[in-house]
This record gives C-alpha cells, structure tokens and sequence, in this order.
C-alpha cells in the first residue's frame, strides 16, 4: 500500500522507498527507512501535502512523494 | 591573550538550536557573509576565551552531508579543506535519532567532534532522558548538555572544544559505524587502493573518501580527480565494480545500505543510553497545530498573521518613514543653506540627498518585515506557512515557502527578494525572485492613482484593482512557463520538517533583523548613491547658459515690474509659473530629455508621449519619481499640484487607452535600481539580474502594445 493512500491517524511501517536520487536522500535522512513506524497525523487543508510522525519528530512530505513510500499499514 | 587562533565549526540539524548556540557564543561580534561562490549565508563571529582566540563558523543547517544540497556540500568542503580545529555538532535532544545521523557521519569525516545535547530539558518535559556519559563513552566524543536560550552550558562547551582543539589525541576510528561485511570488505579494498597515493594529503580522509565512492558520491570523485589526476581513475573504476557488486548482491544502492546501517548503528546506541519514561507529557506542539493547522482554521488563521504582518510593516512603518523623510528634507535644506549656490550644491542636494533619501526611507519597512520574519522562523510557524500553502503555491511550480516573498511584493519588491532566502532550494530562490516584481508595489500606486484618476473618473478604483490583477495572473503565467522551460524537471523534494514550536528569543531576533538592515544600508546605499548621480547628471546635463540667462533675465523684469502694475500675490503666482516653464525646459533640453526623445518611437505604439517616456525611464531609480518627472515635464511643479498634471496629461493628447497601456507598462517594466540590486546580490548572478530586466520589460511593452491596441479598437481612443 502506498503512505499517500493511509487515512488521518493511521500507522504503518515502511516497506520500501521508491524516486530518484535526490528525493529517496532526503527521505532517508529524515529517518524514513525501512522498518520505520510511521503514522500520518494529518493533511494540509488542501489535501496537500501531509504530515508525518517519525522517531518522534514531524515531518511533510507532497502526496506525489508520499506514493513513492510502500507501507504496511498497521491495524 | 595567546596569539595561538583556534577554528570551531558549528554544525548541526536545521531547527537544532544552532543559531541560537552560534548567537550566545558571539553576542554581537558576527560578520555576515556569504560562502565563496554560492548564495548561501556564512556567519562568523570571534571570542577571546580560555587564552585563545576563537573563530566561531556557524555552518549551514543540514540533515546529511550527500552532495545534494549546497548547504551540505559547502559544510563539508569546510570540514575537509579549511581542517577547522574542532567541529562542535549541535544535537536537538529531543531528536537525537535524527540528529546522530548527521553526528555519525562527522565522525567519519574524522574531525575532531564535541557533541552539544542541546535543549535536553524540552526533552526532559517529554519524557526523554539521555545518558550523556555513555553516548560519550560509546563514540569517543566529549558530550556538553546545554540550553541555548538559556545560556546554560556554552562555556563548558568552549572549555571542552578548546581543550579537544589542543590536545594532539587523533579522533578513535574503531567507534565508527560498521557496515555489513560486503560493504565493509568493500571499503577495505578501496582504502588499500588510496592509501599509496594520498596517504599523506590531509585533506582526502580515507575511510571517508573510500564509503563515499562506494555511494557514488559526485562531488568526492571530483575531489578526488582534482587531487589525483590521472592517477584517480583506476580507482574510480574499482570503486564502480564494487558498487556493482554490492548492488548485485543486495538487489538495492548502495548509498541506500549504507543509510540503513548508519540508521541501525544509531538505534543501536539510542537502546543503550535513552530510558523513555512511561508518562508521556501532553506534547504542546501537536496541540498548537490542532488549532494552527487545522482543516478549517488553519487557512484564515495563515491569513489574518499574513495581513497583520502587511499591516505592521507598512502601516506602522510609515511613522518612522515619515521621521526620515523629514530627516532627509532636514538635510537637504541644510545641505541648501551652507553650500555654495552651483554644481556641488545641486550635485549634493538634488543627486545624492534625494536619491539616497527616497531609497532609505524604506529602512524602518526593512526592519519590521524582517522582525516578523524571524518571528515566523524562530517560533517555527514558517514551516507551518509552507505546509499549508504549498498546495497553491505548487500549482504556480513554487514551493509553500515562495508565498511570503511574493506577497511582500505588494508592498516593496527589494525586502521581498531579500526574503526569498527563506528558500533552501536555489531553483525555487531564482523563480520566486524572477516574478516578484510583477507583484505591483506600494511605489507605482502613485503612478495608478494619477493615471486613473484623470482618465477613469469614477472608475479609477476597478481599473487599479484591475492592474494588480493583471500583475498576479502575469506572474502565475511567468511561474509556470519558467517552469516547464528555463527549470524543467528541477522541482526539488518538499519533504520537510515541522519543528516544534519555540518561544522566539527577542536577541535572536534583533540580530537577525538587525543583519538584513546593515546588508541594506551598506549594498544598497553605495549603488544607490552612484545610480542618483548618475542620473542626476542625466536629467541636469547638458546645462544651457542661453536657456538660463533667458529665465534670469525674466524673472528680473518681472521682479521689476512689481508693485506697480502686479499684486504682490500675483507676483507669486507668476515667478512660480515662469520657473516651472524654464524647469519643463531644461529637463527637455537634459540628456535624459534627449534621450526621451531619442526613444520616443519605441513608446508611441503603446500611447506614451516622450514625457511619459522620460518619466518611466527616471523611473528606473524609483517607481515614485515617475510622477514628480511627470510634474516637471508638464510644468506643473510637484506632486501637491496632482490635479493640475492630470489636467495637463488629459490636454497633451494622451488618451484613456494610452494612459491604461502606460499603468500596464508601469506595473511590469524594469524593477527599480534598488530592486535589481537586490536581484544581483540575492541570485548571486548578474545574468539572472540582466535576465530579470530583460523579461520584465519586454513583457511590459507587449502587454502595454496589445492594451493601448484593443484600447483604441473599444473606442478608448
């Protein structure tokens, strides 16, 4: 499953990042990595981009960068 | 004081506390620069402590050190070539997950490294508590509790950069990360290939230079070519059949094993040394962002800060602009009464006092904007502003951020270009620059209301509103185009932190505020002052002795004729008259006024005469003094006279389609001096800056063209 496809509120652990040089970098760096416990805390009033829990801290991310993220969701 | 100069290098997360560190070692003491090549800030500052003298570099705020940033690779270059004598790493405590994935990869530069556990009691009130004893133990690194807003901690953390920086203990190399075994067999058999061939160059680590090669690391091959020579490309070739091999064997990059491991050698460490208390405290942030963020307040609330920010700088900085203004006429007057009458006198005056006072007054604007922008940073509701608005923005090919400049615009183009550094992504710094000027600042407004009002009557209010309009939509066109041409494909990643949010300290604040003012008065003054005299000299040379013996010789029969046949009021009226006729006539008769006329054919297919000429070409130095050369042309004195000039623009032919077409070409043509200045300084490029003026005025002139046309064919003629 993709992260952009998760609702408000819902966990998951990472599977697998996919894009290119730059954009997987970043992700990485944010601490994004596989096995990761992820939970979407919300979207923008838009629907665009997202925010992110990770290792405690708050991260956003587009929603085009957000399916390039394969998740297992969580319960 | 020992002569002995010690280099420290501040590096740490972006939001990890670090200018807040950088600002309580150095106080006031701070040189802003920029980084040799690159637009990105450099801050230095010196302190005399502990018997040395220590040059403090704040680096640039960076999660990683890959090459795909320039922040990331100008702080490493400066690791690497500058060899600073310690490296102090800032670590967000509360963060300390993310923050040791840059830690680890400091060490493995193998520099001297003090670790900061910044703002360990935010960290504390969230449950987290650090071991800093074992964290030291497990990296062989000095580790320094501290609270930067506080004050706590920075001189224990000098105390033990200094004494590292001294001590000839080279960094323990066995407490790096260890990778899994194929990678590490890999970095093996690239150190045995470096080490014959510079082994001795203190500048190519090379543990560090052997990992970079197997992540294909662009800017440590070049290094190493430049180092090398020929000599590089054998091992190059190695360092490709490896990266094969591992990426064969684990059907993955590389460099994308390596993060995973740097990940799991932190989690590792993490385990030892932080105990999470059970009781989780409320986390305030989250809390703020359920009202901040919020589906359906976050927007209005965005909104209402951005217009109570507007409000501020324009509103309330009109007091203190005001205080200038008359501080400058002050001078003027001054500089009126003591000179002698003549050149020097009208040089001084009329040049430099009037060119550089219609520019300063903008310095209180300056100040509050960039106060508020700090604000916005410092409590970290910036990046709240980029989330919310990156919907729109990314529509336009710009990132959240680019809002805030390009609303700034509205009011002066110069403060809102310097604001694009708010970006990280130069390509979003450069567009966002390249249409802020469309955006009609509060300078032209002046322009609109003469203009409209003359030709519009009571319609002048839509057809204002009209032109801003026609500037955002210009503007969204531009953004777009640019970016499906000159920056095709180049959007960089949004991805980006939401910090929590702090209470903004009112130091760091001023400093930096204070910062964007010293680089606008010392930039801009200089180049300011030559563009007044410049063209000063323009408008007042060639001086005609028959044009003024004329005017001196009228003015004397006129001065005769008084009391007998004149009232003395009158009389008034009359020498007025006959000074603004020899002003139209001298201004004519100026270089600029040859000029004018010289292009006089480029302006008549939109409907501008060669005054409406000469007055948008002296409006390169401000959009403003396109209507007082308006007033002089006309001959109607200055701006308190705006209905005389209208009467005399509607009687010297120009027409409603003229006049609209005229508005046009204001509202899109060359920014003004002070703006092409910020232009220069902020893409670091003049050919960005030509490019700017270029583009703005060639789509001013069609736009301004196809107006004044349909104008004419709607019967506006």
């Amino acid at each position: 499953m993709r992260l952009s496809e998760l609702r408000e509120g819902q966990s998951a652990l990472v599977e697998r990042i996919g894009g290119n040089g730059a954009l997987r970098r970043r992700i990485l760096e944010m601490g994004i990595v596989k096995g990761a416990r992820i939970k979407v805390e919300k979207y923008a009033p838009l629907r665009d981009p997202l925010e992110l829990v990770v290792k405690g801290s708050h991260v956003s991310l587009r929603v085009e960068e957000a399916a390039q993220i394969i998740v297992d969701p969580l319960g | 004081m020992s002569d002995k100069r010690l280099t420290i290098a501040l590096a740490g997360n972006p939001n990890s506390g670090k200018t807040t560190i950088f600002n309580a070692i150095t106080g006031t003491r701070q040189k802003v620069g920029n980084w040799p090549g690159v637009t990105v800030e450099k801050k230095e500052g010196l302190v005399d402590k502990f018997g040395h003298r220590l040059k403090i570099v704040d680096l640039p705020g960076t999660y990683s050190l890959t090459p795909f940033s320039i922040e990331e690779i100008v702080a490493r270059d400066f690791i690497l070539n500058e060899r600073p004598d310690v490296v102090i790493d800032i670590i967000d405590s509360s963060n300390l997950e993310r923050s040791l994935y840059l830690a680890v990869q400091l060490r493995e530069l193998g520099c001297k490294v003090v670790f900061a556990l910044n703002m360990a009691d935010q960290a504390r009130a969230r449950g987290i508590k650090i071991d800093g004893e074992k964290l030291s133990q497990l990296l062989g690194v000095p580790v320094v509790f501290t609270v930067g807003n506080k004050g706590q901690g920075i001189d224990e953390l000098l105390e033990k950069a200094v004494e590292l920086a001294v001590s000839d203990k080279a960094p323990e190399h066995r407490r790096n990360v260890k990778y899994n075994s194929e990678i590490e067999k890999a970095i093996e058999a690239l150190e045995k290939a470096l080490a014959p061939k510079c082994g001795q160059k203190e500048n190519v680590p090379l543990r560090w230079t052997a990992i970079k090669l197997i992540e294909d690391d662009r800017v440590a091959k070049e290094r190493l070519r430049a180092v090398l020579g020929k000599d590089a490309e054998p091992i190059l070739e190695e360092a490709r059949r490896q990266r094969d091999y591992i990426a064969g064997r684990y059907n993955e990059d590389p460099e994308i094993l390596t993060t995973d491991d740097r990940f799991g050698f932190i989690s590792g460490i993490i385990k030892e040394i932080v105990t999470t208390s059970s009781r989780q405290r409320v986390d305030m942030s989250r809390n703020i962002d359920l009202v901040l963020t919020n589906r359906f307040l976050g927007l209005p609330i965005f909104f209402f800060f951005i217009w109570a920010m507007f409000q501020l700088t324009f509103s309330l900085g009109e007091y203190p602009m005001g205080w200038l203004e008359t501080l400058v006429e002050g001078l003027a007057g001054l500089g009126a009464r003591i000179l002698p009458e003549g050149l020097l006198k009208d040089l001084v005056v009329d040049g430099v006092i009037a060119g550089v006072g219609a520019v300063i007054v903008f310095l209180p604007n300056i100040l509050i904007l960039f106060f508020c922008i700090a604000l916005f940073e410092d409590t970290g509701y910036m990046a709240r502003a980029a989330f919310l608005m990156d919907k729109i923005m990314h529509m336009i090919g710009l990132h959240g951020k680019s809002f805030i400049p390009m609303l700034m615009g509205f009011g002066c183009n110069v403060p809102a270009i310097m604001a694009t550094r708010t970006l990280e992504s130069r390509t979003d710094r450069i567009l966002t620059i390249l249409i802020t000027p469309f955006m009609s600042c509060s300078a032209k407004l002046p322009v609109y209301i003469v203009l409209a009002g003359a030709f519009f009557g009571a319609r002048a209010g839509s057809v204002i509103f009209g032109i801003y309009m026609a500037g955002i939509i210009l503007s969204v066109i531009s953004g777009r185009l640019f970016r499906s041409t000159l920056f095709r494909g180049a959007d960089a990643p949004f991805v980006m932190e939401l910090p929590p949010y702090r209470v903004p300290m009112l130091k760091s604040l001023v400093i930096h505020m204070w910062d964007r003012g010293k680089v606008f008065l010392r930039k801009m003054g200089g180049i300011i002052m030559i563009g007044s005299i410049i063209i000063w000299a323009l408008s007042n040379f060639p001086r005609d002795p028959a044009l003024q013996q004329e005017y001196e010789a009228r003015r004397a029969a006129l001065a005769a004729a008084s009391g007998q046949e004149v009232s003395p009021r009158d009389m008034e009226t009359e020498l007025d008259r006959l000074r603004r006729q020899y002003e139209a006539r001298r201004t004519a008769h100026s270089f600029i006024g040859r000029i004018g006329r010289a292009v006089a054919p480029v302006f008549e297919p939109i409907g501008v005469d060669w005054r409406g000429g000469v007055a948008l070409l002296s409006g390169f130095v401000a959009k403003e003094i396109v209507v007082s050369t308006l007033g002089v042309l006309h001959a109607v004195g200055d701006e308190h006279s705006r209905e005389a000039l209208q009467r005399s623009l509607r009687r010297s032919g120009m027409s409603a389609a003229g006049a609209l077409a005229m508005m046009v070409f204001v509202l899109l043509y060359l920014p003004c001096l002070a703006t092409v200045i910020a232009i220069r300084r902020e893409t670091g490029s003049t050919g960005w800056m030509v490019f700017s003026i270029c583009y703005n005025t060639a789509i001013a002139w069609i736009a301004a063209f196809v107006v004044y046309q349909a104008g004419k064919v709607c019967g506006l003629g």
